[in-house]
């Protein structure tokens, strides 16, 4: 008893709390960190597939992604039994993904050999044997053995021609588009000119021709896409499904297809790679179920970029108003309270806040003014990335002044006066001493508010992101960089893809594969201002830092 | 090496007035009073720190302010270069001229003074920049970027500081890496840089040891060859090293000021007396 009452006053009790408290914390994070990174990582991984004959004689082939016990409550077999969650693909051919056979009812399971799986256009993979590849009616290959052989060279060709008519598609009828979108522009401006009065014929003529010119290249073109189409589009592959139904795919709709049951781990690998290669690279298919995540990636870095822009800046200056200038008092109190309590509101009212001012008042008023012509069109007045960004900037900027200021006050006073007494002003000892010297401390606020700026979700929402941008910020278009344009962004997509496609249990591991993508950026934003900031603070390393 | 990309304004007035220098300086004969205090007080709001200070500074020679602590010696030294007026709440009244320009009229410019009157603080305060940007920016915020120039200076001004040969070979590195007495005679060289009429020390030593003290003591004596210096002691050796006239204060009064070698030897004061044979202090 004695000793239990020593080991009290001592303390001990305290060091086992603490420590279980950290410990659990450690403990949940890692286990945060494993979910996701097992869970994404192994999407990707190529998966035996297996042919189910059912005691009442149909047959099922697919990779087995699950199982669990059979609810059956009220009855003695609740949860006794098992039953397996089968992904058989061919959506097209089944209506559904996935299938749950109760395990009693499987009568044999074998692993087929010339089994592939395919990965497509649209529907989802196509599981089944290869029977043969045609060209209009004449037969190129029969038999799984010679489709095999042939398959390989059928996607690669596949892969160039798809990358051809997306030249076509994309580069070349997408700039004639944008050109016409531009001059119809132009002819709307010049009508608004007109109403005012002013002679605008010879410039309207202009524009005719212009037009004129650009539809006749337009049609050109889709000429010549429809002869490409044509001429690429003729090879079929067939295959059959494993309850013997034959389906024929265009070869230049095959992405990957890969024998499952033939892989060496060397196979599994490269497919596993070029997967994850294909998911980076790659935008979205299939309303987001397929396909990479590649304009997700690109709209969320570019956003926390233009956010990071914007929020150092002013964040800074209003740091530097409030700690350099500001009579200290009550009022500059009083802000300072306001501006930590900024960071404490819900994300969503900065959205609501973002929607309701930049979009629709300054975002109107822009278009009122100077996109007159695209109206009642709206080209700033809906959201898009520069709302985003300011939004978040906004819901950043507390945690930016807050850190700049401490930053600042860190300064020691003796360097502050060495610069008065040798003749600078205000001014210059803040640019030129105040400033670097703090600048570790301000990078720190940055790095703080880009960690959250990344993550969040509810404000764009409502201030520019979309489920699918069909373009990129940046282009090749004057001006090159589009801050009107809507984007896509990762933490969005996890939700999109997760609840609201339209076939949620194949996305499901999506969402994990994309969370990992989600945290890297974050983590590799984050790497290059801690790298910034220790560089500086190696530059002039002394003990008062 | 970070070089500073802001200018000044080239009309703001700002610009390094060596000519001045060279005007004034042969004109003046050595010995002859430089800065004149008349009747200065000083108070921090309710607290009067400074009573009645009237004495004149001879140029090109090394004058000393001892006391004990809080007697006023750094607040005094701080009005010649108007360094007070970054505290709230001063009220200065009486004249201080150096080289006959009143530093506390309205018409007087803050930075000019301060331009003129160079300083060298307590505790060594380099900024966090290369030792090249440390003593040439009094010449970069005067608007000065011309690379020759700037090389030169800062060439001159680690010699002046006897500093040059321990950092020729590393200019790009930062200021603060330098040992501690390093570190204040580099304070010095950019006092020096822009060649200032007054140098002002408050406890230049007091944080250095016996070996770096005895540097810049030897530099103290070889810069009052160009240099009016004013330095703050609490170290009466140091006092009677390098000074030519001391200055004794007591409670913001200054008690007695004469030539050095008077003063340790047959103080006029009894306060003196006490104080620098060590009975109070």
């Amino acid at each position: 008893m004695n000793a239990l009452v020593k080991s009290w006053r001592r303390g001990d009790p305290m060091v086992w709390f603490t420590g279980s408290a950290l410990g659990i914390c450690i403990l949940m994070i890692v286990g945060l960190v494993l979910v996701i990174l097992t869970n994404g990582l192994s999407f990707f991984w190529p998966k035996a597939l297996t042919q189910l004959t059912l005691k009442d004689g149909s047959v099922l082939m697919g990779e087995l992604a699950s199982s669990e016990p059979i609810p059956n409550p009220g009855h003695p077999d609740h949860l006794q039994k098992q039953r397996l969650l089968v992904r058989v693909g061919n959506r097209d051919v089944y209506g559904f993904d996935f299938k749950w056979v109760p395990e009693g009812d499987i009568a044999k399971q074998e692993r087929p050999r010339d089994a592939y799986f395919v990965e497509r256009r649209e529907y989802g993979p196509l599981l089944g044997t290869p029977v043969r590849v045609k060209q209009g009616d004449k037969i190129l290959a029969e038999g799984a053995a010679a489709v095999e052989l042939a398959l390989p060279g059928l996607i690669a060709r596949a892969a160039e021609d798809r990358s051809a008519i997306e030249r076509i598609e994309k580069h070349e009828i997408g700039d004639i588009n944008y050109e016409i979108e531009r001059l119809r522009l132009e002819s709307r401006a010049l009508d608004l000119a007109a109403s005012r009065g002013q002679d605008v014929a010879e410039k309207r003529a202009d524009v005719e021709r212009a037009t004129a010119a650009q539809k006749a290249l337009f049609q050109t073109k889709t000429d010549e896409l429809a002869q490409l189409t044509e001429r690429v589009a003729g090879t079929w592959v067939a295959f059959v499904t494993a309850d013997g139904q034959e389906k024929e795919l265009r070869s230049l709709d095959i992405y990957r297809s890969y024998a499952a049951n033939q892989l060496t781990l060397l196979g599994r690998l490269s497919v596993y790679g070029g997967r994850l290669w294909a998911f980076f690279i790659e935008g979205p298919r299939e309303s987001n179920t397929e396909g990479g995540i590649f304009p997700a990636i690109f709209g969320t870095v570019m956003m926390v970029i233009i956010m990071s822009i914007i929020v150092v800046p002013l964040g800074v200056l209003a740091a530097l108003y409030l700690r350099e200038y500001a009579k200290q008092g009550l009022l500059v109190r009083i802000v300072r309270i306001a501006v930590n309590n900024l960071a404490g509101v819900p994300s969503i009212v900065f959205g609501v806040f973002g929607l309701g001012f930049f979009v629709y008042t300054v975002g109107g008023t822009i278009d009122a003014l100077f996109f007159p012509e695209a109206l009642p069109t709206p080209t700033f007045g809906t959201g898009g990335i520069l709302w985003a960004a300011l939004t978040l900037a906004l819901l950043t900027v507390p945690v930016v002044i807050v850190s700049s200021e401490e930053a600042l006050a860190a300064v020691p006073r003796s360097m502050r006066e060495a610069s008065l007494a040798m003749g600078a002003t205000k001014f210059q000892t803040i640019l030129r001493v105040v400033l670097p010297a703090a600048a570790p401390g301000i990078l720190t606020g940055l790095i703080l508010a880009m960690a959250r700026g990344a993550g969040e979700v509810a404000p764009l929402m409502l201030t520019g992101v979309v489920k699918l941008a069909p373009e990129l910020p940046v282009d090749g278009f004057f001006p090159f960089f589009h801050f009107d344009r809507k984007f896509m962004h990762l933490g969005f997509h996890i939700y999109d893809v997760g609840f609201q496609s339209p076939n949620v249990e194949a996305a499901k591991p999506m969402v994990y594969t994309t969370t990992i993508f989600l945290l890297l950026i974050v983590v590799l934003l984050n790497l290059t201002a801690i790298v910034v900031r220790n560089r500086l603070r190696e530059k002039y390393k002394t003990g008062a830092f | 090496m970070s070089q500073g990309t802001t200018k000044a304004p080239p009309d703001s007035g700002l610009r390094i007035r060596t000519e001045v220098k060279a005007a004034v300086a042969p004109a003046a004969d050595k010995g002859e009073p430089d800065i004149t205090i008349d009747a200065v007080n000083l108070s921090y709001g309710d607290n009067h720190v400074l009573h009645d200070i009237t004495m004149a500074i001879d140029d090109r020679r090394v004058t000393a302010f001892i006391g004990p602590s809080g007697c006023g010696k750094s607040t005094l030294l701080r009005c010649l270069n108007r360094m007070n007026d970054l505290i709230d709440n001063v009220r200065i009244t009486g004249k201080i001229t150096v080289k006959g320009l009143d530093i506390n009229a309205a018409t007087t410019d803050v930075i000019e003074v301060r331009r003129r009157i160079g300083m060298v603080f307590q505790k060594s305060n380099p900024f966090p920049k290369s030792i090249y940007e440390n003593v040439v920016y009094g010449l970069r915020i005067a608007g000065i970027n011309d690379k020759a120039t700037l090389d030169e200076a800062c060439e001159r001004s680690l010699k002046g500081a006897a500093l040059w040969e321990e950092v020729k070979d590393r200019l790009d590195e930062s200021g603060l890496g330098l040992s501690g007495g390093q570190m204040q005679r580099l304070c010095i060289a950019r006092a020096i840089a822009v060649e200032p009429e007054v140098i002002l020390m408050d406890e230049p030593c007091s944080a250095l040891d016996p070996i770096a003290t005895l540097k810049i003591e030897e530099l103290i004596y070889g810069l009052k060859d160009k240099y009016t210096i004013v330095i703050v002691t609490h170290n009466l050796q140091q006092a009677a090293r390098v000074s030519d006239k001391t200055a004794f204060f007591w409670l913001g009064r200054l008690v007695e000021y004469s030539p050095t070698a008077d003063m340790f030897t047959k103080p006029g004061d009894k306060l003196t007396e006490d104080y620098i044979t060590g009975r109070f202090g």
